[in-house]
């Protein structure tokens, strides 16, 4: 086990080092002098210059540059002027997190019950309602669900506030409507899996020892058909996240992925590269407490440690 | 010696695309109490089908019953709901399966998946259970019950987690044991140590047992009668030695031609029986073996046999037996002097 | 026994012996794996009627544009956030373009993008991972290692930076896909590539002297066809998907061109006065994507040949 979380920890830090490299190449290659906009002013220039070292020899400029990051100091906006990276992120990021795990809780345990459902119910009515539901899930994207949830129970019904973030009302349609797809993904992968394993010989096994229906379902059947369900929430964090950028620009929440929509659109690259590898980072490193979360509820890597 | 099981007539069958696959096609045998019954036959030939009817452990639907009563101490089992059959699984009649490797639950400890049966039931609690399933894993022949108590399956050799199985089968302490080819899948040194290891425990706890597999030596060393299945029939049933010494079915002589033994000749040719046993999706008309016997008569393929009773517990589907039908001496196993049969 | 011995006629019983067409003999019906595949396809109505409206979606953006008398991009101040009416089907947007054109002329972009760069990450991807897992050795660790680190790091942040680097377009954004999705597809090509290898049936045909090319053509590629099928059909819908997210945070297509991303993003914009701009497009976006979803699904049923025999 330590041997497993030790290499899940070195890769992920390996993944961190490559996206920066990355990120480091591939501001080289942004059209034209992406540090001479006319929305700065001289001394931001200069002081952004002076920062990533411009008049240096590129593998110096890529060490300062590798040496700001693990400081965690990611420089100064291009577009609101004085302020730095660190601070846009530190004031933006909590409405983020406060929202993607509300989605996230809200679409895992839902897609799960739901996919525990239908797999029971095959082929009967609940199973068609949430197998419906789930390819309803699966092909609107989010910005239409945000856009739809915001019209009808925001706007035309009322019931719910349209836009912000100060309550827990506010919450819920950007939460559902983030959420939504991930609930679809998850139960139709838990209904997958629950017909898989049912079909195993171990299901056989625990009907000949005549435990109960719902033993078997439960302490059978669901344990080992969440398996599969778990090594897909690290890619399931990813996508939450980037629903956020659109999300959080629908219902004018004022989080990170408003923020970097923006600084995409306005070119504001210093803001674009800070919250670049703050996301690959957050997420290389929500993997990784996925992976190894796995490994610990799976007995087979827990004791072999492969 | 009263008979615990008593089947009649069974027929199962199971829908499938295209049609109905007939399985089993009616099925007589019973279990007395302390008995090792083999089933042995072809894959294909219905005798895991047969073995879960007895537990209700086939699919339903796609399978179902189209005939016959399974009794079971006097009770059928064929009409019991679901509830009443949890009181029969496991501690009246319990069940070995095939692979081991697969029938166990990858995410259980051991030590539970042994006590699950009794969790239900309140019959004990938490100290007694763990006691109860140590007890048993020393029956077993784990010695370090302990420790495999709290380790998972993978951490588990095969003939180990047979071992388990058979443990999960015996907790319950049931009076008929299935064990559906419970060494088929294992090395040939442990699939003695599991056959001796039955046989002891049969003696020990004087339960009953039915034992399938495809393999005569298997049932030459462990069984007091035979039942030969082909294409979801009986063919011919016996005592162990009225099936080796006396055959009377082509198909069993052709079984018994197609294996090696110590007595083999150097340069005797084992002979294979040709062909494949019928598709049961539309099985034939007369004998289902007929196509594959080369003592095959006109009457096999038009009607089937009806079961001739030779002795008091020999009996054979076959038109050799009729009184028109030539007099043909099947080929045997030639009973040696010094042979002891186990 | 009586009746028995009674009815029968000694003639019967004349020794004929084996019959040897019989004894191999096989009633259920044969099937070759595309011929099934074909038949659960059919039958499937849902993933059918996938199929159907895709078909017919096709067929409107190749032609819709075409029929309709205004261009994608002529704009009229005169007739700006018009409703549905005789002369403008889908009613016209905020600049008085008409939707009904804009609508299918964005289909063919999102369309062509989704299907373009997801063959195109299909073929990247299934030589590498093909290839990596049939030679394995060092090559494969190699790869194997690159493509586990690049697989770690989020692939629409990697594409958002590389439309920022090559600019808005189609040809971009393509190519932005493509950089992050081929290795997807290279991880389960190999995966599927290597557990085939070790299936007997390979084993058996090197064994018997079977050149590798032949093996990849005749045993491999047939075997993990109907994999890659399934998967492209999946890869679709999300590559849609993506170009409407790029094109909605305003990285993907630019104005003047629409694509289904384009439109939904205006529509948005609108959304408290002309709803229907936003309806129009939005059906026609979800729709797509549901009955590429129902087609993948059925495809999947149909081309695993786990499931084949069963219903």
């Amino acid at each position: 086990m330590r041997k497993y979380i030790f290499k899940r920890v070195i890769i992920s830090f390996v993944t961190i080092w490559v996206l920066a490299t990355i990120v480091f190449i591939l501001v080289r290659l942004m059209p034209g002098d992406p540090f001479s906009s006319d929305k700065m002013t001289p001394e931001i220039k200069a002081n952004i210059e002076s920062y990533y070292g411009f008049d240096k020899p590129l593998i110096e400029q890529y060490f300062t540059y590798m040496k700001n990051i693990v400081k965690g100091d990611f420089g100064y906006s291009m577009k609101y002027v004085n302020q730095s990276v660190n601070k846009i992120i530190a004031d933006s990021f909590p409405y983020s997190f406060d929202l993607g795990m509300r989605a996230l809780s809200l679409s895992i345990s839902l897609g799960l019950v739901f996919g525990i459902i239908a797999a029971l119910y095959r082929g009967k009515q609940l199973d068609y309602v949430c197998v419906i539901i789930a390819i309803i899930g699966t092909s609107v994207p989010d910005f239409i669900i945000g856009a739809m949830l915001q019209y009808f129970f925001g706007i035309k019904w009322g019931l719910f506030p349209v836009a912000q973030y100060q309550g827990i009302k506010h919450t819920i349609l950007p939460s559902i409507a983030l959420g939504f797809y991930t609930m679809a993904m998850v139960s139709r992968l838990m209904r997958a899996s629950m017909l898989e394993v049912v079909q195993q010989d171990y299901i056989k096994t625990a009907k000949s020892k005549g435990i109960s229906k719902f033993r078997i379902t439960y302490k059978h059947q669901i344990r080992n058909a969440i398996m599969p369900v778990v090594t897909v929430l690290g890619p399931t964090v990813a996508s939450v996240l980037t629903g956020t950028f659109v999300i959080e620009s629908i219902y004018a929440i004022p989080g990170m992925g408003k923020y970097y929509v923006q600084s995409v659109q306005n070119l504001d690259y210093s803001l674009i590269l800070g919250m670049t590898i703050f996301y690959g980072a957050f997420l290389v490193l929500a993997n990784m407490i996925v992976d190894i979360l796995y490994g610990v509820i799976d007995p087979r890597i827990r004791v072999s440690g492969r | 010696m009263g008979k615990i099981l008593e089947v009649k007539d069974l027929s199962f069958s199971f829908c499938t695309y295209g049609g109905i696959v007939k399985a089993v096609r009616g099925v007589d045998f019973d279990v007395n109490e302390g008995e090792i019954v083999g089933i042995v036959g072809e894959s294909g030939c219905g005798k895991s089908v047969t073995a879960q009817c007895l537990v209700r452990l086939n699919p339903e639907p796609p399978g179902f019953f189209e005939n016959g009563s399974i009794q079971y101490k006097g009770t059928e089992i064929i009409t019991m709901t679901d509830k009443e059959m949890r009181k029969i699984r496991g501690v009246e009649i319990g069940f070995i399966f095939q692979d081991p490797m697969t029938s166990l639950n990858p995410t259980m400890k051991i030590g539970k998946q042994i006590e699950e049966i009794f969790v239900q039931r309140n019959m004990y609690n938490k100290k007694e259970l763990k006691e109860k399933a140590l007890e048993i894993l020393k029956l077993v022949g784990i010695s370090d019950g302990e420790r495999r108590y709290n380790q998972y399956p993978h951490e588990l050799s095969g003939g180990m987690k047979q071992r388990v199985m058979i443990a999960i089968a015996l907790v319950g302490n049931p009076s008929i044991i299935i064990a559906d080819e419970p060494t088929t899948s294992l090395d040939v040194t442990i699939e003695a140590q599991i056959l001796d290891l039955l046989r002891d425990l049969q003696k020990k706890l004087n339960t009953s047992i039915i034992l399938i597999t495809h393999d005569l030596g298997v049932i030459a060393k462990m069984c007091d009668r035979v039942l030969v299945m082909y294409g979801g029939k009986i063919v011919e049933r016996g005592m162990v030695d009225d099936i080796f010494y006396n055959t009377k079915h082509p198909y069993t002589s052709g079984l018994l031609g197609s294996i090696a033994s110590l007595e083999t000749e150097k340069d005797e040719e084992l002979e294979p029986i040709e062909g494949t046993p019928p598709d049961l999706f539309s099985p034939p008309a007369g004998c289902p073996f007929a196509a594959r016997c080369e003592y095959a008569m006109e009457i096999c393929y038009q009607a089937m046999p009806p079961e001739y009773q030779l002795a008091d517990n020999h009996t054979t589907m076959c038109w050799l037996q009729h009184e028109y039908a030539k007099a043909i001496d099947l080929p045997c196993k030639k009973k040696l002097k010094n042979e002891v049969m186990q | 026994m009586e009746d028995i011995k009674s009815s029968f006629d000694r003639s019967q019983f004349i020794t004929v012996g084996k019959n040897s067409e019989k004894m191999e003999s096989i009633t259920r019906p044969n099937l070759t794996y595309w011929k099934d595949a074909w038949r659960r396809i059919k039958k499937n109505k849902v993933a059918f009627s996938g199929l159907v409206i895709l078909i017919i979606y096709v067929v409107l953006a190749i032609f819709g544009p075409i029929i309709s008398q205004y261009g994608y991009n002529d704009i009229d101040s005169s007739r700006m956030n018009q409703f549905i009416s005789s002369s403008h089907w889908f009613g016209t947007d905020e600049l008085g373009r008409d939707l009904w054109t804009r609508v299918w002329r964005g289909a063919r972009v999102s369309l062509a993008i989704g299907f373009i760069s997801t063959i195109l990450n299909t073929v990247i991807g299934g030589l590498v991972g093909g290839i990596s897992g049939y030679y394995g050795g060092a090559l494969d660790s190699v790869l194997m290692r690159i493509i586990d680190i690049l697989y770690g790091i989020p692939y629409l942040i990697v594409a958002i930076l590389v439309m920022v680097v090559l600019g808005t377009g189609i040809t971009s954004l393509i190519v932005a896909m493509v950089i992050v999705g081929w290795i997807g597809t290279a991880r389960f090509v190999r995966g599927e590539v290597l557990r085939l290898k070790e299936q007997d049936f390979i084993a058996a045909a090197k064994v018997l002297g079977v050149s590798d090319l032949t093996i990849i053509v005749k045993h491999i590629i047939p075997n993990v066809m109907g994999l890659i099928i399934t998967n492209l059909t999946m890869a679709v819908p999300k590559a849609i998907f993506n170009e409407a997210f790029l094109s909605y945070i305003g990285l993907g297509i630019a104005p003047p061109e629409c694509s289904w991303g384009i439109l939904a993003k205006s529509g948005v914009k609108m959304l408290r006065i002309y709803p229907y701009q936003l309806f129009i497009p939005s059906f026609f976006i979800c729709t797509t994507m549901l009955a590429l979803n129902l087609l993948g699904d059925g495809l999947r049923d149909a081309l695993d040949p786990r499931l084949r025999g069963t219903e």
